[in-house]
């Protein structure tokens, strides 16, 4: 029992993941009806925001401390970043140790103006060009933005550490009465599925509770319509693109600590994300949700050592072999709606 | 002539004389002189132009004529790869039996897959395809190291049965051969200045390329290829007729896969190896990448295409900043360093960013690829062509 639970709780983060992006790309897909191959690299993008913020929050100058020597006889140079010098230690420090949290801050601005920028300069001129025509020059386009990441930060993983506080694993098993020690988890993990949840949570409200939100839906169900009552519906889907690209962009600031960033981390999440986006039903929002946490957990599942003494590899192909019996069992995916990419 | 109108003869016998030709044509600069790197006319590089251009003439005759895109294709050229080394190993160093095998295998493999995959289309059909590569790549690394070597790839041994011949002599690795004609041996002609190098291995691959070809023009124009075109542009209204498109669509499916399989196995007689990155879903990728920069659905275009992503690969991706710096030399120095560091980004290291801003340009601007610009451009100079002889009929009169 105590081994499913920590499937269960291993298989959240991952899961937070996939769903995240799955849902950007479902939000993209049912409000422009295209099919976004660039969206993993909005979601490196995010991931290193995070990293240039801590790289300008270290920006620091040396001062040479005449009491102290370093291992050559030399007199020490201390490195003090800007920020401790300005704010005093105390402030200064825990700005720089909140620094993965505070990129959210930063990242937002910046991923709503790349989503934007995206589709006004690029995708705008795909939506009459057939579904491979808008795979194929996504698929470029995230190529490039990869290789321009990669020019800027190399090839090597970074590592950005969370904040101190949560930096241990919490003993989720003391919780629910058993010993201590049988289920700990990363306190950074439950950091990333809480906030996964909200940033859900706050998509979905904001499409059911606003009136924007409102104008996005009936667009997403008849855009025709919506335009001869004189809506200026293009505007809103643009923003809405921003707004997907700015939840991918977050999933990857939040991810840095669990998983170094590299320049290929989209592609590899990319891949995952549109068989989640399958499995849930293509245009389906609850649907790429439901479907990122279930193959998240599946795959924890699969990585049992029980279950691969049963079924050797199991944990490699579990994905695949889910999407693929879903894909022919129930073609529209597990909450499709009718009429959508049906050809 | 063998079946083929009188345009086709002629790109055949253009495409064979171009390939025949190639140790010359590729290597139009002196050995030792500053453009000397841009010299492909090595064996090496050769056998992967040939190969590959057959992987994208294979892919074509699936995407460009029925326009199913696979995104797991790679998975047949590592299949096909396999089966080639394990013929190595079981029974001859013979390079014929390991390319049937090669053919045959990915040939039934693709034969599965493709019934399960078509039975959706479009993007769904993109995805189930990268979902079975995906699985053979993830089983190939792990749970079937017995068969596949796992991480380190499948390679020769010398205690390898190889019933036919024999067990290898004097502790040497034998190498893959064609009745005594070895892959790698090769001979070299020095003109001059000039080193041009022939190799069998290359010559062996052309010939299968050229086979290849010729046998993608005849399903191009055959009743065929007119139904697989019919999928494509209405497949409605191609079941109205009361013809089922999915058995058209598993054939060309099935052939497509055999193209790759058949290219894995002539990479696997060149050089005896197989890896599973191989079926990596870069590598499918990097099939369609060829194809699309080429033009789809067109002959000669696939072919262009992997000439030109395995011409950067692995010539571009050498130019690094002294050679950059070498050719700028005749520049004020302030400038020098400024078109140096222009440049430097696209090329060396980050030869990947050329290759996808060239491939979204084209996907933009020319959705039918470099033929497609190429006619563009011989259109340009025809009605050019055709201005001035108007022009000089006019102006006669006029004296």
């Amino acid at each position: 029992m105590d081994a499913i639970i920590l499937q269960i709780l291993n298989g959240l983060d991952k899961g937070s993941a996939y769903a995240l992006i799955a849902l950007g790309l479902t939000l993209i897909f049912g409000t422009l009806g295209v099919v976004n191959f660039a969206h993993g690299a909005l979601f490196m993008i995010g991931a290193f925001c995070a990293v240039t913020l801590s790289r300008i929050l270290n920006v620091s100058f040396e001062t040479v401390d005449p009491t102290k020597t370093d291992f050559l006889g030399n007199p020490a140079k201390i490195k003090t970043t800007y920020i401790e010098h300005w704010l005093g230690p105390d402030l200064g420090g825990s700005i720089l140790d909140w620094g993965v949290p505070l990129a959210i801050l930063f990242a937002i601005p910046i991923m709503i103006a790349v989503g934007v920028l995206m589709e006004r300069g690029l995708i705008k001129h795909f939506y009459k060009r057939p579904h491979a025509d808008q795979i194929l020059v996504t698929f470029g386009l995230a190529i490039v933005l990869q290789e321009i990441i990669k020019y800027f930060y190399g090839a090597n993983p970074i590592p950005t550490p969370a904040p101190d506080v949560f930096r241990g694993s919490f003993d989720f098993g003391t919780l629910i009465g058993y010993e201590a020690n049988q289920i700990i988890y990363p306190y950074w993990r439950l950091v990333y599925f809480a906030f996964a949840a909200m940033i859900i949570g706050a998509v979905f409200a904001f499409l059911q509770f606003t009136t924007f939100g409102m104008v996005v839906r009936a667009g997403m169900a008849d855009r025709e319509t919506v335009q001869l009552l004189g809506i200026n519906i293009d505007k809103r889907f643009t923003i809405m693109f921003g707004i997907a690209a700015a939840v991918a962009g977050l999933a990857g600031v939040m991810y840095v600590p669990i998983n170094p960033p590299n320049y290929h981390m989209g592609m590899d999440f990319l891949v995952l994300s549109f068989v989640v986006v399958v499995v849930g039903g293509m245009g389906s929002l609850p649907g790429a949700v439901f479907a990122g946490f279930l193959l998240g957990i599946l795959e924890s599942f699969a990585s049992m050592g029980v279950i691969i003494d049963l079924l050797p590899g199991i944990n490699q192909i579990i994905i695949y072999l889910v999407a693929i019996i879903i894909l022919l069992t129930r073609p529209r995916g597990l909450m499709g709606r009718k009429g959508v990419m049906e050809d | 002539m063998f079946g083929l109108g009188k345009k086709d003869v002629t790109l055949l016998l253009i495409v064979t004389a171009l390939t025949m030709l190639a140790p010359f044509l590729l290597n139009p600069f002196p050995e030792g002189s500053a453009m000397a790197q841009f010299n492909a006319g090595y064996p090496d590089l050769m056998q992967r132009f040939v190969i590959f251009g057959i992987f994208a003439i294979g892919f074509n005759i699936l995407f460009g004529l029925t326009g199913y895109l696979s995104f797991g294709h790679a998975a047949f050229l590592g299949v096909g790869s396999y089966a080639a080394v394990w013929m190595f190993k079981l029974l001859s160093m013979n390079v014929l039996p390991a390319i049937l095998l090669a053919v045959a295998t990915s040939g039934l493999f693709a034969l599965v897959i493709g019934f399960v995959s078509l039975r959706r289309s479009g993007i769904y059909f993109s995805i189930l395809t990268l979902a079975f590569a995906q699985m053979s790549y993830a089983l190939a690394y792990s749970v079937l190291t017995p068969i596949t070597g796992g991480e380190t790839g499948l390679q020769l041994a010398l205690d390898d049965p190889r019933i036919l011949d024999g067990a290898a002599e004097g502790g040497n690795i034998p190498t893959p051969g064609l009745f005594g004609l070895e892959m790698n041996d090769s001979t070299q002609l020095v003109m001059g200045n000039w080193v041009f190098t022939f190799s069998i291995g290359y010559y062996f691959s052309a010939f299968i390329m050229l086979l290849a070809f010729y046998m993608a023009i005849r399903i191009f124009r055959s009743p065929f290829g007119m139904m697989l075109r019919a999928i494509k542009s209405n497949n409605t209204r191609m079941t109205y007729t009361g013809l089922n498109a999915r058995p058209y669509a598993l054939a060309a499916f099935v052939i497509s896969g055999m193209y790759a399989g058949l290219a894995g196995g002539l990479m696997a007689s060149m050089d005896p190896l197989a890896g599973a990155e191989r079926m990596f879903w870069t590598a499918s990728g990097e099939v369609v990448l060829m194809t699309i920069l080429g033009g789809v659905g067109t002959l000669i275009g696939p072919v262009l295409g992997a000439g030109m992503i395995k011409y950067m690969e692995n010539i571009v991706s050498k130019i690094n900043s002294d050679i950059l710096h070498t050719w700028f030399a005749f520049l004020p120095d302030g400038l020098e360093d400024l078109v140096v560091t222009m440049i430097y980004p696209f090329v060396g290291k980050g030869w990947h960013l050329t290759l996808g801003l060239m491939f979204m340009l084209v996907v933009i601007f020319l959705p039918g690829g470099l033929v497609q610009g190429g006619q563009k451009i011989a259109r340009l100079f025809r009605r050019k062509k055709t201005d001035d002889a108007k022009k000089s009929t006019q102006s006669t009169p006029a004296e």
